[in-house]
């Protein structure tokens, strides 16, 4: 074990643990609007978007992200649809993880009473009114535990976008390994850093939550 | 260069996706085994050795399995054990699937009543007996479903070896398409594959989710 080459490397860790911390930023308000929009269209859809929709979550759900990832940078310039990596990665991380989240913040909207919106109907809000300022809040707050752990999930996930030479945090590793030849202790310090990622993530989204929903999480 | 025709693309595949399927149940199985040996530790008395477990769980699921394999690949034979990407491949993939194997069962465990235990103990059996014939048949049915979710995602996760060079379904797929230049047409056929193997194991997992539900 040799960690002399570490504080030369101090920066390049950081650039790519910003990266890292960019990429599940946008993917978590991408992620998130995209699957309040898909809940929502799963419910109260026409026909055909409920069965799209439904499809979209069992095709992502059941294959490897990694594949998924593949498939949008690779796959999708032969059908004239380029995308440079970091958008890629962003495109691959948002799809994969609305899939997931479409069925969490349906089991959200699936909590909250009936009553509430037809009270809320009975004061005079429109349908629209209802569903952004009664409805989504009570179910976000009810599934908020879930959807902390689906981001954090997906900032481990984001590791494999290296793959594709967007420069975070494990393609820097990738890199420095190469230098210094000191593998196996490049990838622990930056497993550690991935470590102390996820739990800042997660401790930063439950603080957050308590303080925006009033969520009661632990 | 080699022209491959459409068969042949999903022949190799298929011949690959066996590596997939192998290294899944491996991994499901020594998971199996680690995970109950952790169980065993986080649901014990002493104090201690819960906070082992606890921490060993947190470890492996507050970092991104792919730095896992990474330091299995690289850090083994700094143990001067000889490893080759299956060796790493299957014991990373053991470890990862342990602790989340654990971490399903305790929530089993953690759900029964106390009284089971103590029932147990009225009857004189001692600690294990109670673990073996009271305590993890529940424990193990009652939380079937997630099991079986979890092994989607192991399956899932097996595409993370082609990185550190297992000839899994995934590298096949790289060097196929290294050779035909038809990512669209080989990365679908994998996706498929893929969801061929997940799909049903997925709607079993449901299946099961709802007849809990109704119980």
């Amino acid at each position: 074990m040799a960690f002399a080459w570490l504080p030369g490397a101090l920066g390049d860790i950081a650039r790519g643990a910003l990266t890292t911390i960019l990429l599940i930023a946008v993917t978590t308000l991408a992620g998130t609007f995209l699957s309040i929009l898909g809940a929502a269209g799963r419910r109260n859809g026409p026909v055909l978007l409920k069965r799209a929709i439904a499809w979209y979550v069992e095709i992502i759900r059941n294959t490897p992200f990694l594949v998924q990832l593949f498939f949008i940078f690779f796959g999708l310039p032969s059908l004239g649809i380029r995308l440079d990596p970091m958008l890629a990665a962003m495109l691959a991380m948002t799809l994969n993880m609305a899939a997931y989240t479409i069925e969490i913040v349906g089991a959200g909207l699936d909590a909250v009473p009936g009553g509430q919106t037809e009270a809320a109907l009975a004061l005079g809000l429109r349908s629209r009114q209802v569903f952004i300022k009664i409805v989504l809040p009570q179910a976000l707050k009810v599934i908020f535990p879930a959807l902390t752990s689906q981001i954090v999930i997906m900032m481990l996930e984001s590791a494999v976008v290296s793959q594709i030479a967007v420069r975070e945090l494990t393609y820097e590793a990738d890199m420095l390994q190469a230098r210094t030849f000191r593998s196996f202790e490049t990838y622990f310090v930056v497993t550690m850093v991935y470590l102390v990622l996820s739990m800042a993530l997660r401790r930063l989204l439950v603080s957050g939550g308590r303080r925006v929903l009033g969520a009661g999480v632990s | 260069m080699i022209e491959f025709t459409f068969w042949d693309i999903v022949r190799n595949l298929l011949l690959a996706a066996r590596w997939t399927v192998l290294l899944s149940l491996a991994a499901f199985i020594g998971g199996g085994i680690v995970g109950l040996i952790v169980l065993f530790f986080r649901i014990a008395k002493n104090k201690w050795s819960r906070r082992v477990a606890s921490g060993y769980i947190a470890l492996f699921q507050g970092t991104p399995l792919l730095m896992q394999l990474f330091l299995m690949f690289f850090g083994l034979p700094m143990l001067g054990l000889r490893i080759e990407p299956w060796t790493a491949a299957a014991l990373g993939l053991t470890f990862f699937a342990s602790a989340y194997l654990a971490e399903i069962w305790r929530s089993g465990v953690a759900a029964l009543p106390l009284g089971q235990w103590d029932a147990g103990a009225s009857l004189g059996l001692h600690y294990l007996q109670e673990l073996r014939l009271i305590i993890l048949p529940q424990a193990f049915s009652i939380t079937r479903a997630p099991t079986v979710g979890f092994l989607v995602q192991l399956i899932k996760s097996t595409a993370l070896t082609s990185i550190i060079g297992f000839e899994e379904l995934v590298r096949t797929s790289n060097a196929i398409n290294n050779a035909t230049f038809e990512p669209f047409k080989v990365y679908g056929l994998v996706a498929l594959i893929f969801f061929v193997m997940c799909f049903p194991l997925t709607q079993y997992a449901r299946r099961l989710e709802k007849r809990a539900a109704v119980r």
